[in-house]
């Protein structure tokens, strides 16, 4: 399946990735038609009543007793923060 | 032409865990900023989630309370998209195989209506934070306390056909999730929240309208409003030869009416796949059955219970059942007293008539259901009357008694019926109001009936409301009429 | 000293030949001299390290003996270490201190381990060759015109370079095992939950996986002990008891059933390189296993599945870094968009923003079935290939990658780079486990032999490892400074 130039860029605005220039999009159009060439060889399997496999291993998922086993650590947690506030991270403005 | 409504809802609840879905992290409602929110619902890097039993074992509930199926396997998924509230850039959430599968819900409707609403699933997801708009120089704040707190999504079919209805499901919901215990159902702190699908067709025809999503309403008042503003405003629009489109709108309660939430964002393309750091869920019939075995009598159960074997109207079974805490409460009293229509009469009259005019929850009601009972027991063995039942219970809400027997012998207001004790104060009354005699016993027998209050009155100031009203009135007459 | 054994580390402590103490500050003055043109350490850490050293000569005058106590190691700058910068080869984490510690280095630290500091890497770990790091490529220390492979590539040539006698790398397609080839040392990918992911800075969640890489397959025996184990934090680590990986090592491997996936044989693969890994064939069946050929009939599909399935995962993993709560922000963002977009930009690199939008791409609408549930069902597939094969014997062997290390620079294109990992990368798809050793030269590079076992057969791998090092010397070998420098 052949990628779009409309393709890149709706990806790259789904995944909040900023491109500097069509140029840069162009760049991007190239490589990923490449690697989906390669990708496409799957399309020749016959992969009719296999069911996908997420998990390398069979196991289930174990659960968590419901207990409150973490503190604060505000103060540890946004030494790394970028910007905040009153103990809040700030954003630019979000509009509703 | 005549419309007809098809409604659907989402109903997001918030379930009642002691920590998060995936962390340890406190649930609590109101703390400082950010301070429960932990390296894990933060999504700082590296971080894993791990599966919270509780909020499996209260959707496992939930399910079994609406007789819904409960697949063996449920998965979840991320739903990927960005949102400042949103930490990871993407929602934990369930989607092509959820934790609970289809089932029922009966509503009440006015006339005692029944109807059978459907569940197309219900799934478990992860909460986000908060956006605060408040002016930080132009910014949003963003606080992730509520990041990770479990949700259960209820997912109805587009079952009901006015904002009633929607309504009165709401409140079926409200009262499973408060009587499983799994959620304390707060809709102002946002534990329950809304999310309505709105239609309209001719009447008569199959097909669905175009659907308006209205978003986050937080209010049983503004469910209904917000559904018949948008009724409305769907057939204005066709009738004028519009359109409806499928959009998401917000209902602004300030202005009574819904707002198209016009984002800038085409169709979202949430790109769900199965969420690679957890694993199945598999439940078997055997956690099936312990969860089944936990749960309480249902709200259906018990309004049917209280009207067919307590003997209540639909009224009364309706209104007793409609919350968990009302229902106990007013069991409560019944088993002290023994007798169902005194129960809900006191329930329902003097201790809803102080609750509601102090504004407390039943759950907090300064007279316990023992001593609502014990009142009750006193009346229906005649130890008091009515009138002095009235003081002994506004005693007992001023917290002036520990019992209702404490305060009827602190008082004297144990019921006179001793016959002569009456009649001498009978005696008394008459001796003291000549004028009002004489006025009885010419007035015609008709009459007599009105004015035999006066000497009720008397009599019973004279015993200090003690003396038994029925005792009282046949003696007067008898005296009265002697002459 | 530089070049010894974990293994001869921990006797020269007891007998108290040197303190860990002068161990330590012996490799820091090294790296401090060397590293400047290898580039294998993003950050080093000589104050901690000296200290944790200082607490484990202390620990030792008093008595106690923990196997692997003070003994120094790198870690891939993967994992989370509190107090200290991760920065997983990535711009976008350039600033970030991490505010809790792995699993795995609290493990390590439990151990009496210590660390060395954070070793270079491809950023997040998506690279084969080292040259998509943030801080600048790694240098192969057999010959620095040569990549050291990737994406665990400093911690390869930290080891190799005789400045840590072991590090921690992880493993998503192949960035244990490739760069354990080309820089000539042992390297072991674990099955897929057997060591814990907690505070591993994640890539592709289904196939990420630590392990160790050292001089030897015994070196890795004693650290695949201290790190794996069910974690309660990560919901994929296996609750199943770890075995006594060394009581393993000396197991005789008379009748072992070598397979020799003959895919792994076939076009492209360097005439060195496979002549190195038939001698090495040979040496096995001198110690009485026998060989035969088996198929994996999959094989050509591992390469297109993986970059669906890597790429869509990752894609999602990295949505966290958005700017808001940590790592890279954009300067005055004009709105929230803006802030999203031009962080995002900045702060990935071309190969990390490359699988971004193809795992965007492949999991959106109307692409979905075609590609992610089309490459998870050839997936189970890949995975039954091994299960088949491993009903006829007990390993399988063959090359590490196609070719020995690569001239820096040398592969532009992006497909040709993710074929490198042809051998590898199938592996993590199955879950099973895999180790690299040192098989022998192409000139100066070195070949790596890559030994498969079944699900939690670390064990067995680790002794076919080992009693081929006991018969060869290829592990031994090392660098000169000469080369180094």
């Amino acid at each position: 399946m052949a990628i779009e130039h409309a393709d890149v860029l709706r990806a790259a605005h789904l995944a909040r990735l900023g491109l500097n220039s069509d140029a840069e999009a162009a760049g991007y159009v190239d490589d990923l038609t490449r690697i989906l060439e390669m990708v496409d060889r799957l399309q020749a399997v016959d992969t009719d009543g296999i069911a996908p496999l997420s998990h390398p291993l069979d196991t289930t998922q174990r659960l968590r007793p419901d207990e409150v086993t973490e503190t604060n650590q505000r103060d540890a947690f946004q030494a790394c923060a970028p910007e905040t506030a009153d103990g809040l991270y700030l954003v630019p403005r979000v509009v509703e | 032409m005549q419309w007809e409504t098809v409604i659907g809802l989402e109903v997001h609840v918030q379930l009642a865990t002691q920590s998060k879905i995936f962390s340890g992290a406190s649930t609590a409602f109101g703390a400082e900023p950010n301070t429960q929110a932990c390296a894990i619902d933060l999504g700082l890097p590296g971080v894993l989630p791990v599966l919270n039993e509780g909020a499996v074992a209260m959707a496992v509930q939930f399910g079994l309370a609406i007789d819904a199926h409960i697949p063996d396997t449920s998965l979840f998924e991320r739903k990927n998209y960005f949102y400042p509230d949103l930490p990871k850039g993407y929602q934990t959430s369930q989607m092509a195989q959820p934790i609970v599968g289809k089932g029922e819900v009966e509503i009440v409707l006015d006339d005692d209506v029944r109807k059978r609403i459907r569940i197309h699933h219900a799934h478990l997801e992860e909460d986000a934070g908060k956006s605060l708009h408040e002016d930080f120089h132009g910014m949003s704040g963003i606080d992730l306390n509520r990041a990770g707190t479990p949700l259960l999504e209820i997912v109805s079919e587009p079952d009901m056909r006015s904002a009633k209805e929607a309504v009165a499901y709401l409140r079926a919901i409200h009262a499973i999730v408060t009587y499983l215990g799994i959620s304390d159902g707060n809709m102002a702190e946002g534990s329950m929240r809304c999310d309505v699908n709105v239609s309209v067709r001719p009447k008569g025809q199959e097909a669905f309208g175009t659907r308006a999503e209205i978003k986050n309403v937080n209010s049983f008042r503004f469910v209904e409003r917000a559904i018949e503003f948008e009724v409305e405003r769907q057939i204005e629009l066709i009738e004028d030869g519009g359109k409806v489109v499928q959009e998401t709108r917000l209902y602004d309660p300030d202005q009574d009416e819904t707002r198209s939430m016009r984002t800038k964002e085409e169709a979202n393309d949430y790109r769900y796949f199965p969420c690679p750091d957890l694993l199945p869920v598999m439940l078997d019939s055997a956690y099936i059955e312990h969860q089944r075995a936990t749960l309480p009598e249902l709200p259906t159960e018990k309004r049917h219970r209280f009207e067919n074997s307590l003997g209540l109207s639909a009224y009364d079974a309706g209104v007793l059942s409609a919350t968990r805490p009302t229902a106990e409460y007013f069991e409560a009293v019944l088993a002290v007293c023994g007798d169902a229509k005194q129960a809900a009469n006191w329930v329902q009259g003097e201790l809803s008539g102080h609750l509601n005019r102090e504004n407390i929850d039943i759950s907090n009601s300064p007279v316990t259901p023992e001593q609502l009972g014990g009142l009750v027991s006193r009346v229906l063995d005649d130890t008091i009357n009515g009138k002095a039942a009235k003081q002994v219970f506004a005693a007992l809400w001023n917290n002036e008694g520990q019992s209702a027997d404490e305060i009827i012998d602190t008082r004297g207001l144990k019921q006179v019926t001793d016959t002569g004790a009456i009649e001498a104060m009978i005696d008394q009354v008459i001796a003291d109001s000549p004028v009002q005699v004489a006025q009885y016993r010419d007035a015609d027998p008709e009459k007599r009936g009105k004015m035999i209050g006066y000497f009720v009155g008397q009599v019973m100031k004279a015993s200090r409301g003690t003396a038994n009203p029925q005792q009282v009135n046949g003696l007067l007459k008898q005296k009265l009429d002697e002459a | 000293m530089h070049h010894m054994t974990l293994t001869e580390l921990a006797k020269g402590l007891k007998a108290g030949d040197f303190s860990s103490r002068e161990l330590t500050t012996s490799l820091l003055d090294r790296i401090e001299r060397l590293d400047g043109e290898i580039n294998s350490f993003v950050t080093v850490t000589r104050d901690q390290a000296l200290a944790a050293a200082d607490t484990a000569d202390q620990a030792r005058a008093k008595g106690e003996s923990r196997p692997l106590a003070g003994l120094p190691l790198a870690i891939k700058d993967i994992f989370c270490t509190q107090g200290i910068r991760t920065s997983c080869g990535s711009k976008m984490l350039d600033n970030f201190q991490a505010p809790y510690n792995a699993t795995v280095v609290e493990k390590l630290r439990a151990a009496g381990m210590i660390s060395l500091g954070k070793t270079n890497m491809d950023e997040f770990a998506m690279g084969s060759s080292n040259e998509n790091s943030f801080y600048g490529p790694v240098k192969n220390p057999w010959d620095r015109t040569a990549v050291p492979g990737g994406s665990s590539g400093g911690s390869a040539a930290a080891v190799a370079a005789g400045f840590a006698p072991a590090a921690l790398g992880t493993d998503t397609g192949g960035s244990i095992r490739q760069p354990a080839a080309f820089c000539g040392i042992t390297g072991l990918k674990p099955t897929y939950g057997r060591v814990s992911r907690y505070g591993m800075v994640a890539f592709a969640s289904s196939l990420d996986q630590g392990g160790p890489m050292a001089r030897s397959a015994e070196d890795c025996a004693h650290l695949l002990g201290a790190i794996a184990g069910h974690d309660l934090r990560d919901s994929t680590s296996v609750a199943r008891v770890v075995p006594d990986y060394l009581a393993e090592l000396d197991a005789p491997l008379d009748g072992l059933k070598i397979g020799l996936p003959k895919e792994y044989f076939g076009d492209g693969l360097d005439a060195e390189v496979e002549s190195a890994i038939r001698e090495a064939i040979r040496v096995y069946e001198s110690l009485g296993a026998k060989v035969c050929e088996v198929s994996l009939p999959h094989t050509h599909l591992a390469v297109p599945a993986y970059y669906v399935i890597a790429p869509a995962e990752a894609s999602s993993n990295l949505s966290r870094y958005d700017g808001v709560r940590f790592g890279h922000r954009c300067d005055n963002p004009v709105d929230l968009e803006d802030l999203y977009k031009r962080s995002r930009a900045e702060g990935f690199g071309d190969e990390v923003k490359r699988r971004i939008l193809i795992g965007t791409h492949t999991l959106s609408e109307g692409f979905f079935d075609a590609y992610y549930r089309k490459a998870q069902q050839v997936r189970r597939l890949i995975r039954q290939d091994f299960m088949d094969a491993f009903e006829e014997v007990d390993v399988l062997m063959g090359p590490a990658a196609p070719t020995p290390a690569f001239d820096l620079g040398a592969k532009k294109d992006p497909v040709s780079m993710y074929l490198q990992d042809i051998y590898t990368i199938a592996i993590n798809l199955a879950g099973i486990p895999g180790i690299s050793v040192p098989a022998g030269f192409a000139g100066k590079r070195p070949i790596g032999l890559q030994i498969l076992g079944q699900h939690f057969a670390e064990g067995q791998l680790l002794n076919v490892a080992h009693q081929f090092q006991q018969a060869t010397d290829w592990h031994r070998r090392h660098p000169t400074d000469q080369e180094t420098t």
